[in-house]
């Protein structure tokens, strides 16, 4: 076990633990949008940044969703200069997702509520925090989706920017995942959709032989008949009706 | 030619070859240098050897396609060796009369010589010429001297003799030599080199990889593009001395696409290499294996940047990562690694040939050896220049570049890059080294240096610097990708005349976030040419914002006047 | 060129990088020499050939500058917009040519004739404003002057 302080609070943590997760386990706040524990840290919203000194005396800013914690480390998640960029970065991030009700809720946790920035369009509520993009190839491993293009022009999207990816099995992890709610999934009448920011598909679900309910995604339950290497039809009936 | 097995064949190798030339012998060096290449060399170097054969002069001179000489402002030119003749703005036409006139005469041709413009006079050699005089050339020497596409000519200078001396030495050994010596990172770190190569020696890993990052995507910084196209086996040498000290077998060297002649030469010298038994397996009979790996880059300035550079390498996007693990410990496939920029490398075999001492005896004390700067802009001598560390900019604008064209006056030299900032008159007494710089809120960077003239708006400067960033972004974090944007926007409402008050504070406050909050360099550093050009020339943003004028009479503030 | 061709453009490329994964920005940058610009077969083939997810073959195919997904002129102009080039002048020498051709930055004519890009330094700083089209290099170029030069292209 490591010890350390976070606002001047004893506290111990395993070793090889994020700041964030040891300040979470003890109940204090640090606010995230790109951090998701299903997958690598990312390092993206830079709203997690606090003020760290070495058991050395080095003094820095660091990213707590990435470093790890390390004996005599002392760690100030709330000073005058954290709030400062808490709040330019949430005057930015209104900017760009003026009609994010996550974003703005965030923003006013942190005392702003107006953006003096330009304020964008088209961004449909998306921050590229690339939580849907990681979990779909690092958790689902398919890769469906990716961050195209650079800097501004950046968007999530399907290859080719088209309604349709050959690799998305419909799991809806991606939706699952995305802080913002920026991708949405809908399942009626036998079709799930998946709306993305910038582009959607549809996909056909599977009836269960038992219960007659729709259950999950065709492509899905092929996926995982494949990479199980179970047969098909294992997959008749939904995990409710197959016990 | 065939493989050589020990340092023994290769010094025999280096005497057949110097053998068999003549010093006497006439040599017409004539640069081909991209700037050269711009100016139309290819066709005067033709044009030499057709008239050589038709003059049937083929006993008597040479001719050489060398690297890139440096002046570039006055290309293409011509060296005539050993007498060091130097012509200069040299055109086909021409060709004909040097042969008959120069060579075979021995007279010199006043018409294509320098003039100083100060005494007015006519300068004939090379070494004599103020831009060249006040240079201490010691890495970009040999450009002019040998042609980049032959290995031979390289070793008739000398070459590959520190790759000999080393092999003979312990690693450590030569890592100590490298700290001792005091070389710090070319690219615009600054980071001691010798420290670095020391700590990927000591990490854990099996395999290590040492890495030269030829990506020089600073506009305005084209150094390693000339080392690369005209001195290619310099730094090849440097990285495989590099990779025995460190104990890595496998090199990559990822190059900026934007420079195909640059691309070409380090193929053709790997390949020279490779054949001569200097790259491979048991180089020299040392029983050391390295091979390098050449991959061009898709146009990326962030992949300059460290971390982004071995992502893409990967074959991933070029996305920087936070650098909490360094790079020694895990690098590229996340193994030991060790990359520095080609002038680094080419420091190299400097160091292990003449030893530390000698090159600590160059520069300032926390700067040690020389730079190469290229200065561009609003300058009468357009060009590369290597200089010793602590020179001060006045030296180097004025004494060495002649000063300011047009009969116009100096306002602002920017450094470092786009991420540098600029630094006005009152400052140009300051030495050049990595330190001072930045305590004037700039850096040396790899070595731009834009020298801007009264006719240079420097809100419009500050536009294009972060107009520039914005577009190279990666776009991953926050306050880079979202702050740059915002911080053009606010720029460009200044120069087209819709600054309002407290435009400047809100620059300034981003500024400050984007230093503190950005993932990497280039969003910490972006602010850099915003918050120098608001210090030094707040007085033009003003002028912006209340009067709706541009001082310089470079933006066009009239549209928003009229109405 | 046709699908089956533009695979076997791809396929050659990769086997001339060994398949090697670590080499998709060069595996990229031959196709595109070899056939102007990155369709969606090579990619597709790309992806299958190394076996790297299409959606990441298609974020380094987008990331990069080089890349074009579209087909691009027969003459490919870049306008320098280095530091260097810029206090000379570039961007008049710029706004003149988009305003000559009736393209943006990024953009091809109509005609196939000319695709415009910029590109950040070419280290030819002496000679700026710089203009190259195809591979030949215009230095000192001038708002009137890249008209003449233009001409010369067809």
């Amino acid at each position: 076990m490591v010890k350390l302080t976070i606002n001047g609070r004893k506290i111990t943590a395993e070793e090889g633990t994020t700041i964030l997760y040891a300040a979470r386990d003890n109940n204090i706040y640090i606010p995230t949008l790109c951090e998701n524990e299903a997958v690598a840290p990312y390092g993206a919203c830079r709203l997690c940044l606090v003020e760290i000194k070495t058991a050395k005396g080095r003094e820095r800013l660091v990213t707590s969703c990435i470093y790890q914690v390390e004996e005599g480390l002392a760690v100030q998640t709330d000073t005058e200069r954290i709030q400062r960029i808490r709040k330019m970065l949430l005057e930015l991030l209104l900017a760009r997702c003026p009609e994010s009700q996550v974003i703005k809720d965030l923003a006013e946790k942190v005392g702003v509520t107006k953006t003096r920035f330009v304020k964008q369009k088209g961004n449909n509520d998306c921050i590229l925090c690339a939580n849907c993009a990681r979990t779909c190839e690092e958790v689902v491993g398919v890769a469906a989706i990716s961050l195209a293009r650079r800097g501004v022009d950046r968007e999530l999207t399907t290859p080719f920017n088209e309604d349709f990816t050959e690799a998305c099995i419909g799991c809806g992890s991606c939706a699952y995942s995305c802080p913002t709610g920026a991708i949405t999934m809908e399942d009626k009448r036998g079709t799930r959709r998946i709306k993305w920011p910038h582009n959607k598909m549809e996909f056909k679900l599977k009836k269960c032989s038992v219960c007659g309910q729709y259950w999950a995604p065709e492509k899905q339950i092929e996926y995982i008949a494949k990479t199980s290497g179970t047969p098909l039809s294992d997959y008749d009936a939904c995990p409710d009706c197959r016990e | 030619m065939a493989k050589l097995k020990s340092v023994g064949e290769l010094e025999a190798l280096r005497k057949s070859i110097t053998g068999k030339r003549d010093p006497k012998k006439a040599v017409i060096t004539v640069c081909n240098g991209t700037g050269c290449h711009a100016h139309g060399c290819k066709a005067v170097t033709a044009a030499f050897q057709d008239e050589v054969k038709k003059q049937k002069l083929q006993n008597t001179v040479d001719i050489r396609a060398t690297g890139c000489h440096g002046f570039c402002e006055r290309g293409p030119l011509v060296v005539i060796k050993p007498k060091d003749i130097f012509y200069q703005r040299v055109r086909v036409k021409d060709v004909p009369e040097i042969l008959t006139e120069t060579i075979g005469k021995g007279n010199v041709i006043e018409r294509m010589l320098y003039t100083d413009r100060a005494p007015g006079k006519k300068i004939t050699c090379e070494s004599d010429v103020p831009f060249y005089k006040l240079q201490k050339r010691l890495v970009f020497g040999n450009n002019g001297l040998i042609d980049p596409t032959s290995i031979e000519d390289y070793l008739a200078v000398g070459g590959y003799a520190a790759l000999a001396k080393a092999l003979k030495m312990k690693p450590e050994a030569i890592i100590d030599e490298v700290k001792k010596a005091g070389l710090r990172g070319r690219g615009g770190g600054g980071f001691p080199t010798g420290n670095k190569w020391e700590s990927t020696r000591k990490a854990k890993g099996k395999t290590k990889y040492v890495i030269c990052n030829a990506d020089e995507g600073d506009p305005g910084a084209y150094m390693d593009r000339s080392l690369v196209e005209g001195n290619p086996h310099s730094f090849l040498e440097g990285m495989i001395i590099g990779a025995y000290a460190i104990g890595a077998n496998q090199g990559y060297i990822y190059i900026r696409n934007e420079y195909p002649l640059a691309v070409r030469h380090v193929h053709i010298a790997i390949e020279q290499a490779e054949a001569s038994g200097l790259l491979g397996k048991n180089i020299l009979g040392s029983g050391f294996n390295f091979d390098i790996k050449v991959q061009r880059g898709g146009g990326a300035f962030i992949c300059g940047e460290s971390t982004a550079l071995m992502a893409s390498l990967e074959g991933r996007v070029g996305e920087p990562r936070a650098k909490y693990i360094h790079t020694s410990d895990q690098g590229l496939w996340g193994q030991p690694t060790n990359l520095n920029n080609v002038e680094t490398w080419a420091n190299v075999p400097l160091i292990i040939n003449n030893g530390a001492d000698w090159y600590r005896q160059i520069g300032t004390k926390n700067s040690k050896g020389t730079k190469i700067f290229s200065l561009v802009g609003n300058i009468t001598n357009t060009g590369l220049v290597e200089v010793p560390m602590g020179i001060t900019l006045r030296e180097i604008i004025y004494d060495l570049g002649g000063g300011i064209p047009k009969g116009r006056k100096f306002k602002a030299v920017q450094t470092g890059g786009p991420s540098g900032g600029v630094i006005p008159e009152s400052l140009l007494d300051l030495p050049v080294d990595f330190d001072e710089l930045v305590k004037v809120g700039s850096m040396m960077g790899s070595g731009g240096m834009i020298v801007m003239d009264d006719k240079t708006c420097m809100v419009n400067i500050a536009n294009y610097f972060v107009s520039f960033l914005e577009g190279e972004s990666c776009g991953k974090c926050v306050p880079c990708r979202e702050g740059l944007q915002q911080m053009k926007y606010i720029l460009t409402g200044i120069t087209e005349g819709r600054g309002k008050k407290g435009d400047i504070e809100l620059l300034e406050e981003l500024s400050a976030v984007l230093v503190d909050a950005a993932l990497c360099a280039l969003g910490q550093q972006a602010p850099n040419p915003v918050l120098s050009t608001i210090k030094y020339f707040r007085d033009e943003y003003e002028a912006h914002i209340n009067d709706k004028q541009c001082p310089a009479g470079v933006c066009n503030l009239e549209a928003v006047k009229v109405k | 060129m046709s699908p089956k061709e533009l695979k076997s453009k791809a396929k050659q490329a990769l086997q001339k990088h060994q398949h090697d994964k670590s080499l998709l920005v060069d595996i990229l940058q031959d196709i595109q020499s070899e056939v102007g610009y990155l369709p969606k077969e090579v990619l597709q083939e790309t992806s299958k050939g190394l076996g790297v997810p299409l959606s990441r073959v298609y974020s380094v195919a987008t990331f990069f500058k080089a890349f074009s997904l579209t087909p691009r002129g027969r003459h490919l102009i870049n306008v320098c917009m280095g530091t260097a080039c810029h206090v000379r002048g570039a961007v008049k020498v710029m706004e003149k040519i988009e305003q000559e051709l009736k393209v943006k930055r990024g953009e091809t004519t109509k005609d196939l004739k000319f695709t415009l890009e910029t590109v950040n330094c070419v280290g030819a700083c002496a000679l700026g404003p710089m203009v190259i089209i195809g591979e030949d290099y215009h230095g000192e170029m001038t708002p009137e002057g890249i008209v003449s030069v233009l001409k010369d292209y067809n």
